[in-house]
């Protein structure tokens, strides 16, 4: 339990400092920016507290926020997918999820692939949607949400395999 | 009483999630909404502090390219000073000059434009004497307006913000429009409400017009690089392209005009009286 904590608080902090002077510079084809700091949310140990995954979501949301003076974006966006991940969950893996048999690194391939891709799209399109804050703009927060979301996503599978072999 | 408990209970997870959902949702409005911003942003010690250590490393990268910018000012001013006329010769109004304007310099330690509502931030503070609502400058062009203030860093609504309307003019004619950015890219901004008299050509120079008492008249903007008639052919919208590079901003000039207290409250006066 304690060094599941400290690891949290660990990634809570790295993703963080990488989010904000890494990624948010990135700026690739002038406003393309990845957003793999909801690998905390992802990653976040399965079968914990619901209540403070969704607190530390919404403080990580809100750090970020404060960063990118962006009001309170990307907490919405946080608190949001952390809300929905136990269905999300629960519907990609089944009956595995039930008995708390799940983890998220370890799960094969392509579930892994599509419960990360659908909280990386919901965050990416909740985010961008309050971003504009305006519906008449929706082609593009569609097209920022499917580059940024497809960025992002390779870089989460990226880092989840990076960090995984360590473990093994 | 024991099912509103109860009830409590059951749902506590909902009503965390609509509770910090509405909380979020509250900042995100606040922050489209310039002045009201007042709780989540980046003029503190902690992003100030983390910002401002990560510049000390990447103001390097840049260092060339400021070097020249400072170098080209230098020169313009030094030529501006050269060509003064003596001023034995000619007479000096001294009511043109004088402490009309205060101005402080400042480093850039953050800068976005590839959000819709893009902020600066800046390594000076109240301290050095910063305001909301001054005006901010590099030696090419204007930046943006100072929006929060803290001890030490200030956050600038950058003129890349959809919040953002500034008073322009054609320097050719004082016909005006307001400045305004639509999103994309970063180095083109509107000017909307032009009238459609003016005499507007491609490569004419746009400056900040006097209307406003935040930034002095003159200062430079760009140069119109498309413009059409809107349908009802009564106003121009006019495509600028920058002079300054928003994307590599190092340095920054901040203007105070010391004057600004005593317009506002002439003008206010005014409207009351009608």
């Amino acid at each position: 339990m304690n060094t599941s904590l400290v690891r949290n608080i660990l990634r809570f902090v790295i993703l963080v400092l990488a989010q904000i002077t890494i990624f948010n510079n990135i700026n690739f084809l002038g406003y393309i920016n990845p957003y793999p700091y909801i690998l905390f949310i992802i990653l976040f140990p399965i079968g914990d507290n619901r209540a403070s995954l969704l607190i530390s979501s919404f403080l990580l949301g809100i750090t970020i926020d404060m960063f990118t003076n962006s009001g309170g974006m990307h907490a919405a966006a946080c608190v949001t997918i952390a809300y929905i991940r136990p269905w999300v969950l629960q519907s990609i893996f089944g009956i595995a999820y039930e008995y708390n048999a799940v983890k998220v690194i370890k799960a094969a391939y392509g579930e892994r692939l599509l419960f990360i891709s659908i909280m990386v799209f919901t965050h990416h399109f909740i985010l961008f949607m309050l971003e504009s804050f305006n519906f008449s703009d929706i082609i593009y927060i569609l097209k920022k949400t499917l580059f940024s979301g497809v960025f992002t996503l390779s870089l989460c599978m990226l880092f989840i395999t990076l960090f995984s072999f360590k473990r093994k | 009483m024991q099912q509103i408990v109860n009830f409590l209970i059951k749902y506590r997870n909902f009503l965390l999630f609509v509770f910090l959902l509405f909380l979020s949702l509250v900042f995100t409005v606040q922050s489209h909404s310039y002045h009201r911003s007042k709780f989540v942003n980046s003029a503190n010690f902690i992003s100030g502090g983390i910002y401002s250590g990560l510049n000390r490393i990447t103001s390097y990268f840049d260092l060339k390219v400021h070097n020249e910018q400072l170098a080209e000012e230098n020169r313009r001013l030094r030529a501006q000073l050269l060509n003064t006329p003596d001023s034995i010769t000619q007479k000096i109004d001294t009511s043109s000059f004088g402490n009309r304007y205060a101005v402080t310099s400042a480093k850039v330690i953050n800068n976005n434009y590839s959000h819709k509502d893009n902020f600066l931030t800046l390594m000076a503070g109240s301290k050095m004497g910063l305001k909301q609502d001054l005006g901010v400058i590099t030696s090419k062009g204007i930046v943006g307006i100072v929006n929060r203030v803290s001890p030490n860093y200030a956050t600038v609504m950058s003129i890349l913000n959809s919040n953002s309307q500034i008073n322009a003019k054609l320097k050719k004619s004082n016909h005006f429009g307001i400045l305004v950015w639509k999103g994309g890219d970063p180095n083109t901004v509107d000017l909307v409400d032009v009238q459609s008299k003016a005499p507007v050509k491609k490569g004419d120079t746009i400056v900040t017009g006097g209307k406003s008492t935040i930034f002095p008249e003159g200062i430079g903007i760009g140069t119109i690089s498309e413009y059409e008639l809107d349908p009802t052919e009564n106003f121009y919208s006019i495509k600028i392209k920058l002079f300054n590079d928003m994307t590599n901003v190092g340095h920054v000039y901040i203007i105070e005009n010391l004057n600004r207290a005593e317009i506002k409250n002439l003008e206010e006066n005014t409207q009351n009286e009608h």
